[in-house]
């Protein structure tokens, strides 16, 4: 690696860590409990009450973790209703300048799921497949709807830490429009501004139809792109305009524009932790998830930028020059942007896959074998690296409660956090939250395995075809919703399996979390002494690592065994 | 109960029995009970029936089935074992204190409560102590043993509970007051007693205790089911992880067109390396052994959750008297005023303790004695006995009284008077005598250090001073400190005043004092606590701290104790030793400690398994897998096998620690974190890799691989 590298990897962190910070105390004063206050909520407030006394919400009215669930099922199937009822009806619906039909029934189910789970796998090209309506209607409200759930379930989460000896978690309507208007429609518009000032495309005019030079006609896709690419990043989202997404120049064109996009992944999932910290009340808390976040998405890109750095060795034997130049970023190129690189790329592809967003500015499937290994690991921890916006937060601090138990049996009390006592109604959603992604990997990838027409939608054969099961599963069970391509999901098979994954995953976790929150939050706060497990020194960051560590490596070692790492070593055999 | 008595209880009898418990353990219904072990005695079975598939078919892996079936089926009766020997050592511990409660012959009084004047000639019918039920009277005579725990209502005698505590010498036991609880199985030596029976037989401490380290009818405590919870979700991963590999090896075939499948003896052996079975096998062995080492400290605890909750108490109160301070105030210093000599002084409050039978007063003579070499006159003694005919020459004693509150003694025309000081100074005044600003100084410093002033003075004229103060018992301090870097907080009650209370309270270094306590103070002590997240220990003896103790949340009670202490307490010490609690915090801190240091122990053992196991099952398929093998493990049928039996051994080489628990060490969490993760966590993960490697070196060497 060169200085440059260093530089680029170096800036783009610190950008991301400064900007998180007073981000993260700003969404503390939103989803603190009190009505939001400061310059920008004196502007918003009126919008927010306004809605809420629309949709009839009494913003005083509190709710107990089980109606806090059921508000947070019941606005994932309704938003997973609208955006299948308008893939059906498109054909029939303006705006709709290319005249798209209706999507297949499969495919609708799926992609309803996908942007309503804050998933975003899309087995379709967004250009080719949907209308500007589904799109703009159904695709991007989601994008905000479900990432300011995710925040919802994450504010009711510390809540129930914080608060003692109560039942009130707040009100998750309140929460979803709070952060929806406070938080993520004014950085959406920022980002997207600055996006269209790059030359992100933003019209609502139809494809473009050129003549090359050859003299063929070429039809260039065109649309709202700016608008959903700001929120895609923003909310940890990923689905792109286009298939492509953000390797297709109309979505990130220039380098400024793949360095905001690249710090928009992380900046909101960062900030839940600082959020988290000025929410307890102890910012140290908020650092030391930060920290193991950290520490986890280096060490992935840390591996992945050297394999990508390092080239093919195929194409070493093959006489292929990989070797950096003037001219040439140099490494393994296949599947990448030439103004990306390998750095930029491994940079984006593991930031993408450790927050729970999905979006691409290179091929993952053409990444060496070695280094795709820290992008499934990263989902296959449970989306906790950063992860989803507010999911990514809860789901680490599920984490922290079966590290704290272990840690707490350790010195010989009986486990707290944050001076809440882990008892066995804890531990029991802990470890049904920990559970499911492995169960839901393992399990998806076996039945595509055993059925023969998910077979038959293998491309590949070999460890790089289980490679690429294991990967559409690792994403779907987790709600990343980043794919890895070389398998045709748009099967009634992959439709429905992967629609069903992310359904459970996002569903089951944000249910069994909010009934921890319950639980704590009736807890007395216990008082700190010298036999109190401390949990923000760097030895509980690193206890912290290793748990989160051990339980991915522990459920998922054996498939990444016989899928990547075996092709990285039949690739590398002399 | 001496520590000598452990290696008797792990002697070849107890051995023998735990390894017949072992294979009787097998029962689905008792393995049950544990989801990790259940899963290892399935898998067993299974390739068991797996081998002899593969012996009636003439197989030539059926050997390396057969062994692994043989080493799964190890692992199973190794943990089961491990349990045996502990409820054995408990057992062994019980039966020593219940065989003293064998069944006893009772007097029971015939009707109500009889006149105590007629006592101990009441009508009474012989019947076995067991028939016994609450409420019921009985008559105990000299030399009989009282049948079960009840409480003296009528009669004082002197009884013998060497049997529960060890302590030979006898104790008073009395109705009334706060000495009036009796223990089932202790003997009267003298004189008679009539007990109420305030325990259903079977419901005693001890049998509760009993019931505590019994496999039946032992409780989980909270954390040992979160824990449960924990390791069967781990075993539920793993179960995914390993019944998942057989699909996607076969697929692995199906792409490479070469190799075959992995074994299913392979796959049952790799769950069951994985699932936790170090600490699930473990698990039970570790709970009952805190609770042996708990009887070995003589005390009897009602729940296991108590013992637990023990390991996380914040704040400890502890009774002043008898508990920080030997009990009485003694005479520590005499002060003469100006003009007096201090043997003078010494001399007359010599003279006015004589007949003082009060520790106090014994304690002037014994500091006149040490400090100024006075002994006793004999001739005062004598006279004192014959007070009556109090002559020329004689001594007329006069004793403390209510109203003087002053004693002293009269003889040859000379009058000594030693007392409060306002009630000598009021005395000295009607004598018209000159009450110094100098005296009065010398008490009021006294008073403010804690301690009791005693004004001495003779035909009217003011001596001095006798300092009495509470005593600290020695080491006291240091306990407390020991206390503080655990990060608990004592606090005192004592009835004194503020001022005598701070004063000691800064002498033994506890925390914080509540002066002037009464039974409601207390209680608002307490709650005040609990309500601010801390979590309160009290040990208790009288009937006014039954509510405070049942509002503890760890309550002791001293075995010399009322019975509302006992029955409000959840812990008995036998020892009535108030300080003991220090010990059962530590018995609560390694029992949940040992519980954690044992997962993490047992799941950071995986990734080596994971190392072994994994180039070994798709040597077939990925043969270039074989660079993971970097223990360079001979076969791949060793490295399977070698797995499994350092996974079946290390089970064995846990026990002592099971048994024993991880020490506990007063150093802070953070610190105990650290120790415990470099010795259990690292040591988990590099242990195995050098345990498998070994094992292999056998297997090659006995020419089994």
């Amino acid at each position: 690696m060169m200085a440059r590298d260093w530089l680029q990897i170096g800036v783009y962190v610190v950008a991301v860590i400064g900007l998180a910070w007073p981000l993260g105390r700003f969404m503390a004063t939103v989803l603190g409990g009190q009505a939001p206050r400061g310059p920008i909520a004196r502007v918003l407030r009126p919008l927010e009450r306004s809605i809420c006394a629309l949709a009839g919400v009494d913003e005083h009215r509190e709710m107990n973790w089980r109606e806090y669930a059921r508000a947070f099922v019941v606005f994932t199937f309704g938003g997973m209703l609208v955006v299948y009822t308008l893939q059906r009806l498109q054909g029939v619906m303006p705006p709709n300048p290319a005249r798209l039909g209706p999507v297949d029934a499969y495919l609708a189910l799926n992609t309803a799921a996908s942007f309503a789970t804050n998933t975003n796998w899309q087995s379709y090209a967004g250009e080719a497949t949907l209308s500007y309506l589904v799109q703009s209607l159904g695709l991007v409200v989601q994008q905000f709807a479900s990432a300011a759930a995710g925040l919802a379930v994450m504010a009711a989460v510390i809540r129930g830490l914080a608060r003692r000896t109560t039942h009130d978690l707040g009100n998750f309507w309140v929460d979803v429009t709070r952060a929806t208007v406070h938080v993520l429609v004014p950085l959406a518009l920022v980002l997207a501004v600055a996006l269209v000032s790059q030359g992100v495309v933003q019209t609502w005019g139809g494809p473009v139809v050129a003549r090359t030079l050859e003299g063929t006609r070429q039809v260039i896709a065109r649309g709202p792109v700016a608008s959903m690419v700001a929120i895609k990043q923003l909310g940890t989202n990923g689905g792109g305009f286009f298939g492509a997404n953000s390797a297709h120049p109309f979505e990130n064109p220039t380098p400024l524009s793949n360095f905001l996009e690249g710090l928009a992944i992380l900046l909101l999932p960062a900030a839940c932790c600082f959020c988290f910290g000025e929410m307890v009340g102890d910012r140290r808390q908020g650092w030391t998830l930060l920290a193991a976040m950290l520490a986890i998405y280096l060490g992935a890109l840390a591996v992945t930028t050297a394999t990508e750095i390092g080239g093919n060795p195929v194409l070493a034997r093959m006489g292929v020059d990989q070797a950096r130049s003037p001219l040439a970023p140099g490494g393994n190129m296949e599947g990448k942007e030439l103004r990306n690189g390998p750095v930029l790329s491994a940079v984006w592809a593991t930031a993408t896959t450790a927050a729970s967003n999905g979006s691409v500015n290179a091929m993952h499937d053409s990444f060496m074998p070695l280094g795709s290994i820290p992008l499934l690991a990263l989902m296959q921890l449970g989306e906790v690296v950063f992860g989803g916006v507010g999911s990514g937060l809860y789901g680490m601090i599920v984490f922290v409660i079966v590290a704290v138990f272990a840690a707490g049996l350790m010195v010989g009390r009986t486990p707290e956090y944050l001076g809440k006592k882990i008892g066995i109604y804890e531990m029991k959603m802990a470890v049904v939250v920990v559970l499911l992604p492995p169960l839901l990997v393992l399990a998806g990838t076996a039945l595509a395995v055993v059925t023969p027409a998910a077979r038959a939608a293998m491309h590949n054969a070999g460890p790089h075809g289980f490679t690429e099961v294991l990967y559409a599963f690792s994403s779907a069970g987790n709600n990343n919703g980043s794919a890895f391509a070389g398998l045709a999901t748009d099967t009634p098979f992959y439709n429905l399996a992967l629609a069903a994954a992310m359904v459970l995953a996002r569903l089951w976790a944000g249910v069994a979390v909010l009934a921890v929150a319950g639980s704590l939050a009736g807890k007395r706060r216990a008082a700190e002494s010298a036999g109190t497990l401390p949990t923000h020194t760097p030895l509980f960051v690193a206890w912290l690592v290793a748990v989160v560590l051990i339980v991915g490596a522990l459920a998922f070692l054996p498939v990444l065994a016989i899928g990547p790492l075996a092709e990285h070593l039949t690739l590398w055999a002399p | 109960m001496a520590d000598g008595d452990s290696s008797r209880l792990t002697n070849a009898t107890a051995l023998r029995n735990a390894l017949v418990q072992a294979f009787a353990k097998l029962d689905l219904r008792h393995m049950a009970r544990s989801p990790v072990m259940f899963v290892v005695e399935i898998g067993s079975a299974f390739t068991t029936a797996l081998w002899v598939r593969a012996l009636l078919a003439g197989v030539p892996e059926a050997g390396f089935t057969g062994a692994v079936a043989l080493w799964l089926w190890f692992t199973v009766l190794f943990a089961n074992f491990s349990e045996a020997l502990a409820e054995g050592r408990g057992r062994a511990r019980a039966e020593a204190l219940r065989h003293t409660r064998e069944q006893t012959r009772a007097r029971k009084i015939a009707g109500a409560m009889p006149d105590p004047g007629a006592c101990p000639d009441v009508r009474c019918e012989i019947v076995l102590s067991t028939q016994l039920r609450t409420g019921d009277l009985v008559l105990v005579l000299a030399e009989d043993v009282i049948p079960a725990d009840g409480e003296v209502v009528i009669g004082v005698a002197m009884v013998d509970e060497s049997a529960v505590t060890g302590e030979s010498a006898p104790v008073v036991r009395e109705s009334g007051g706060d000495r009036s609880a009796v223990t089932g199985g202790t003997r009267v030596l003298s004189d008679w007693l009539v007990v109420a029976i305030s325990a259903e037989p079977g419901e005693g401490f001890l049998d509760r205790m009993i019931a505590l380290v019994e496999g039946a009818a032992r409780q989980k405590t909270p954390n040992e089911i979160a824990l449960g919870i924990l390791l069967a979700a781990f075993t539920l991963v793993f179960l995914a992880v390993c019944v998942t590999l057989v699909p996607f090896s076969q697929q692995a075939v199906r792409a490479a067109g070469s190799g075959e499948p992995v074994g299913v003896a392979v796959i049952v052996a790799l769950l069951v390396c994985l699932i936790p079975t170090t600490i699930g096998g473990l698990l039970p062995a570790i709970g009952i052994a805190g609770m042996e080492r708990l009887i070995g400290r003589n005390v009897i605890a009602t729940s296991g959750r108590a013992v637990e909750a023990a390991g996380d108490v914040d704040v400890l109160m502890l009774d002043k008297t008898g508990t920080i301070t030997l009990g009485n105030r003694q005479a520590v210093a005499l002060l003469p005023v100006h003009g007096v000599e201090e043997i003078e002084l010494a001399r007359a409050a010599q003279l006015s303790s004589l007949a003082d039978e009060t520790p106090e007063g014994r304690s002037v003579i014994e500091l006149v004695k040490r400090e100024y070499g006075l002994r006793g006159r004999s001739v005062g003694r004598e006279c004192a006995l014959g007070e009556e005919g109090a002559g020329r020459g004689a001594m007329h004693f006069l004793p403390f009284s209510a109203q003087t509150r002053m004693s002293g003694v009269d003889f040859n025309g000379t009058r000594i008077r030693k007392g409060a000081p306002d009630a000598v100074f009021a005395y000295l005044n009607a004598a018209r005598a000159e009450v110094s600003p100098e005296l009065r100084q010398m008490t009021e410093t006294i008073a403010r250090s804690g301690g009791t002033p005693l004004v001495v003075a003779q035909d009217g004229r003011p001596l001095g001073v006798i300092h009495l103060k509470d005593v600290v018992k020695g080491g006291i301090r240091e306990r407390f400190a020991r206390l503080r870097e655990m990060g608990i907080r004592t606090v005192m009650i004592t009835g004194d005043n503020p001022l005598t209370a701070a004063a000691i309270a800064a002498e033994a270094g506890v925390d914080d004092f509540l002066a002037e306590a009464t039974p409601e103070a207390k209680l608002t002590l307490i709650r005040e606590h609990q309500d601010q997240g801390r979590l309160v220990a009290m040990t208790g003896d009288g009937t006014n701290d039954a509510p405070a103790l049942a509002q503890a949340d760890v309550a002791v009670a001293m075995n010399t104790g009322t019975q509302p202490a006992r029955e409000a307490a959840n812990m008995v010490d036998l020892d009535s030793n108030p300080t003991k609690l220090i010990e059962i915090v530590e018995i609560g801190k390694q029992l949940l400690m040992t519980r954690g240091a044992l997962t993490t122990f047992s799941l950071a053992n995986d990734v080596a398994k994971y190392f072994a196991i994994i180039p070994a099952a798709f040597a077939a398929t990925y043969p270039q897998l074989q660079s993971l093998n970097f223990m360079h493990l001979a076969t791949p049928a060793s490295a399977v096998l070698s797995a499994v039996i350092f996974n079946a051994l290390v089970i064995v080489a846990l026990v002592p620690l099971a048994l024993r628990g991880v020490p506990y060490r007063a150093v802070g969490a953070a610190r105990l974190l650290r120790d415990n993760l470099l010795v259990y966590g690292l040591g988990g993960l590099v242990t195995p890799f050098m345990g498998i490697k070994l094992i292999d070196l056998t297997l090659v060497a006995l020419g089994l691989a």
